[in-house]
């Protein structure tokens, strides 16, 4: 036990190593000088030097590599250029929101994709299952923007059910209630990954409900209901949660447009405001952010399988 | 006593794949069904549980178990109208048991559906039927835990947590080790010995039946050509098909290697000739042989086989 | 191939969605490649008096806050989406392909390549492609790089498995103890038994780019605004959505029903498939 989780722990830090410093390459592949990219063409000497000397520029690259690497351990992810605040700081502000979002997409994700990715398995080869099989497919063909803009034209500026944008913390005033903000860019962001999740639970119900012990446990006599529910969903849905761990970091990343659709205050609308206004530092710290939490998913995931599925070994 | 009679079996929209098959097992008796592959053989089986999948269905025919028809109907709908029970395991002890739950869980699962009174004790005292040593500690071990030859004895107490008065074993022994092969074969000898149980025994390997079986049943593209009691069979098969399986086993006694063998190939569902399927293969085979209806020949004691000019004489040695 | 075309009319009617959607890929081409006739306006001429005007008479599909006719615009639109597919699938094959038979080959090689790759798998896709973005600088061709980046290491990954496979397969240990080389091998066994795969995944490779380049576009990182590509369309008509939600409809659903049709067609090529295969296609 001890030695596998050591093990994939392992492979899971040389991983963020690997892409740790593909992420401080990262600044030093933009093309021309950096600090003047970044200050523009009006920058004095003066600012110059001074950022040169924050960011560590003149300090050879490996060096400046370890002082960003120690400094991101600590927890110091530079300073914002645009916002002269520290990067963790400005994710941390985004936080709330775009970890809300993905939560909630989460949630319509689990309750529309696995349920009627069953729905469409049991009733294999149906008009029900071409039905939904076909709609899941064009779901899956959908730019998650456009359904956002729909959402609004319809949902908030038409039936004005929802708000259309924006997004107050749950801390604040109207607590809860705020949720109602999530709705519409946690649907739209949904729709896609739903589907795939439905493609995915429809594929591995029917995968299952091939195998020799399915057939074993209908000549048990048990009814088809418990054969589906025990045995085949059973089997099936491992292989499903574990795609709940990519879908939940691959969310993160997406969210990148939801947000700039429904004008949310979250770490995906900043990141494409800091390419705009070329703040790489908080660029920086976001890639680094998501990667390290797409490894701490899948290395959660990878874990928790032994507990699901007694076939991994204890190696 | 398990009949079938008359039995077909066919894609839906598709060929024929078993063609009115007959035959009975008697408590206490092990029938092996021969034939190579693709001959019909497992479908009958299938068919006989009532697990065919999608698409293939029975279309004639009955299958009787102590003279209630069983025909169309599936494990649980078995269980429901609280008829006999047919009972199956099959080729692959790896693949058979579900690999996510414990050997106690599906056991139980079995014993639950057909005896909701046991007590905890019935699991244990199953797997003390097929010789599982240890058997306290086995019932907490997941599948992949277990040896192939140990694992084929969980499923065989599975099938026997149902007590059928049949017992369907499809190849059960071809995936396992000669010598476990053994073992598992006395076994399923004693449980139909000692639980006055119907084996159905299918197998393409003759050496096997000449050892387990009472009584043979030999198929081919999806008929059964000959049946007959262990010895006759053997010692003078009818149907010239039975003569050159038995051509094709090594024999100990001359030692040599040279193998007999059948020329061509057996036909596929949807492309079986006409009158006697055997016939492009047969080398007595004759004009009357390639159309028309095809006669019972009788042999001594119980012995049929389906062939216009069956073999007569003494086997070849 | 005569095979193939024979097969068409009897696939077309047990699949008729997908022949449609077949049919609707051919439009596209047709449109790319004659947009000029198409088109009755050219697509940056702007008419202040008509402008947002909704669809019907000399526009069909309305004309959006310029006035340029939006039904040109979508024609023109074809072009970048075809190049912007056909780019990235190049990319991602040309690539991926490479990275993924060597590793196989060569475990060695293998085990360096696609450690990186799994480094780059671990950046959230759309992530990758703004940081790329950054670096190089808008514009359609680094559009087609950054799409192109994410799809090279699912190609890498899937044309490893599919290599590794095929390198254990009897007959390709026969030529190998035979003698062959490894370009013999290459070319004679695993490549070709490649093709059905690897056109699986061009096709949701090229639908994927859509709703890719899509978003870039929709952020104003994709394709330059004066470019008549569909996401610049969506992006531009945001602000109009409630005065003239037409100019959502048209650009929206000819990207919908692109990546649409490229699934479907992806899907029929997947189930035609050689089954120990199919399972390493799936999205």
């Amino acid at each position: 036990m001890s030695r596998y989780v050591i093990r994939r722990t392992g492979a899971a830090i040389m991983t963020l190593i690997a892409a740790s410093i593909v992420i401080f390459a990262f600044i030093h592949l933009i093309p021309g000088d950096p600090v003047y990219v970044m200050l523009g063409d009006g920058a004095t000497p003066e600012q110059v030097a001074a950022l040169r000397d924050r960011l560590g520029l003149d300090e050879p690259l490996v060096m400046q590599y370890l002082i960003w690497a120690g400094n991101a351990l600590r927890g110091d992810l530079g300073v914002s250029i645009f916002f002269e605040t520290p990067v963790t700081q400005v994710i941390a502000e985004g936080a709330e929101t775009s970890i809300l979002l993905a939560s909630v997409t989460m949630v319509w994700i689990i309750l529309i994709g696995v349920p009627v990715g069953i729905l469409a398995a049991i009733r294999q080869g149906t008009l029900i299952d071409q039905g939904l099989s076909g709609l899941a497919m064009l779901a899956a063909s959908l730019p998650t923007f456009w359904v956002g803009l729909y959402l609004i034209l319809i949902f908030a500026a038409g039936l004005g059910w929802f708000p259309s944008s924006g997004y107050p913390s749950i801390f604040e005033e109207g607590g809860l209630v705020n949720l109602r903000y999530l709705v519409l860019p946690s649907l739209a962001l949904a729709a896609p990954n739903a589907a795939l999740i439905l493609r995915l639970t429809r594929a591995s119900m029917l995968d299952v409900a091939r195998e020799d012990y399915i057939r074993t446990a209908r000549a048990k006599g048990i009814r088809p209901t418990r054969v589906v529910l025990r045995h085949i969903l059973r089997n099936a849905l491992l292989a499903v949660v574990s795609a709940f761990g990519f879908t939940f970091a691959a969310l993160i990343s997406e969210a990148v447009v939801t947000e700039t659709v429904f004008a949310l205050p979250g770490i995906g609308r900043t990141v494409v405001q800091s390419i705009l206004r070329r703040d790489y530092p908080v660029i920086q710290g976001v890639i680094l952010i998501t990667v390290c939490l797409y490894l701490v998913i899948n290395l959660i995931v990878d874990l928790s399988y032994r507990y699901l599925d007694p076939r991994v070994e204890l190696e | 006593m398990l009949s079938v009679e008359n039995l077909v079996v066919s894609v839906r929209r598709g060929p024929e794949i078993v063609r009115d098959v007959s035959f009975e097992i008697a408590p206490g008796e092990i029938l092996g069904l021969v034939g190579e592959s693709g001959s019909g053989k497992s479908m009958t089986s299938l068919a006989l549980m009532g697990l065919l999948s999608p698409g293939i269905d029975i279309t004639g025919g009955a299958v009787r178990l102590d003279g209630t028809d069983i025909t169309h109907l599936q494990p649980h709908q078995r269980v429901a109208r609280n008829c006999g029970k047919v009972a199956m395991i099959f080729q692959e002890p790896m693949t058979s048991l579900n690999p996510v739950l414990r050997i106690r869980e599906q056991l139980e699962e079995a014993i639950n559906v057909h005896d909701p009174r046991a007590g905890p004790e019935r699991a244990r005292e199953l797997l003390d039927m097929v010789r599982i040593p240890d058997a306290g500690h086995q019932l907490n071990a997941y599948p992949h835990e277990l040896s192939g030859g140990m694992r084929q004895r969980v499923m065989i107490a599975i099938a026997l947590a149902c007590r059928p008065q049949v017992l369907i074993a499809d190849e059960p022994t071809t995936a396992l080790d000669v010598t476990v092969q053994r073992q598992v074969l006395g076994l399923i000898r004693e449980l139909c010995d000692s639980l006055h149980m119907g084996v159905l025994f299918i197998t393409h390997d003759l050496g096997v039946v000449a050892q387990l079986a009472d009584r043979v049943a030999v198929m081919y593209a999806g008929k059964l050509c000959e049946r007959a009691d262990v010895g006759p069979l053997f010692r003078a098969p009818l149907h010239p098909y039975t003569n050159g399986l038995l051509a094709c086993l090594p024999d100990p006694e001359s030692g040599n290697a040279a193998f007999e063998t059948i020329p061509g190939a057996a036909p596929r569902p949807g492309a079986i000739p006409e009158g006697c399927p055997f016939s492009p293969r047969c080398n007595r085979a004759q004009e009357t042989c390639r159309s028309g209806p095809v006669p019972e020949a009788h042999g001594p004691e119980r012995q049929v086989a389906v062939c216009h000019f069956p073999v007569r004489q003494e086997a070849p040695a | 191939m005569r095979q193939v075309l024979m097969m068409l009319p009897t696939s077309a009617i047990r699949r008729p969605i997908t022949a449609l959607g077949v049919l609707f890929l051919v439009v596209i081409v047709i449109f790319a490649a004659a947009s000029p006739w198409i088109a009755p306006y050219p697509p940056d001429v702007m008419d202040p008096v008509n402008r947002l005007l909704p669809p019907g008479g000399d526009h069909l599909m309305g004309t959006d806050h310029f006035g340029r006719d939006t039904f040109s615009r979508v024609v023109f639109g074809a072009r970048l989406a075809l190049l912007i597919g056909v780019g990235v699938v190049a990319f991602a094959l040309g690539t991926g392909v490479p990275i993924g038979v060597l590793s196989a080959l060569f475990p060695a090689l293998g085990r360096v390549l696609m450690r990186m790759v799994d480094v780059l798998m671990s950046f959230p896709s759309l992530l990758l492609a703004l940081g790329l973005i950054v670096i190089l600088g808008q514009g359609v061709f680094n559009a087609i790089l950054a799409i192109g980046l994410i799809y090279l290491t699912t190609t890498a990954r899937i044309v490893y498995g599919v290599a590794l496979r095929l390198k254990a397969e009897p007959y390709v240990e026969a030529a190998r103890s035979a003698g062959a080389g490894t370009w013999w091998i290459v070319t004679r066994h695993i490549l070709p038994n490649m093709i059905s795969p690897l056109l699986v995944q061009a096709s949701f490779v090229f639908a994927f780019a859509q709703l890719g380049a899509a978003s870039l576009d929709f952020l104003g990182l994709g394709a330059p605004p004066e470019i008549p590509s569909w996401g610049n369309m969506l992006a531009e008509s945001r602000i109009y959505i409630t005065r003239a939600s037409w100019l959502l409809l048209w650009p929206g659903l000819m990207i919908v029903l692109t990546a649409f049709s490229l699934n479907l067609v992806g899907d029929a090529l997947r189930d035609r498939m050689d089954p120990r295969f199919r399972e390493m296609v799936r999205r």
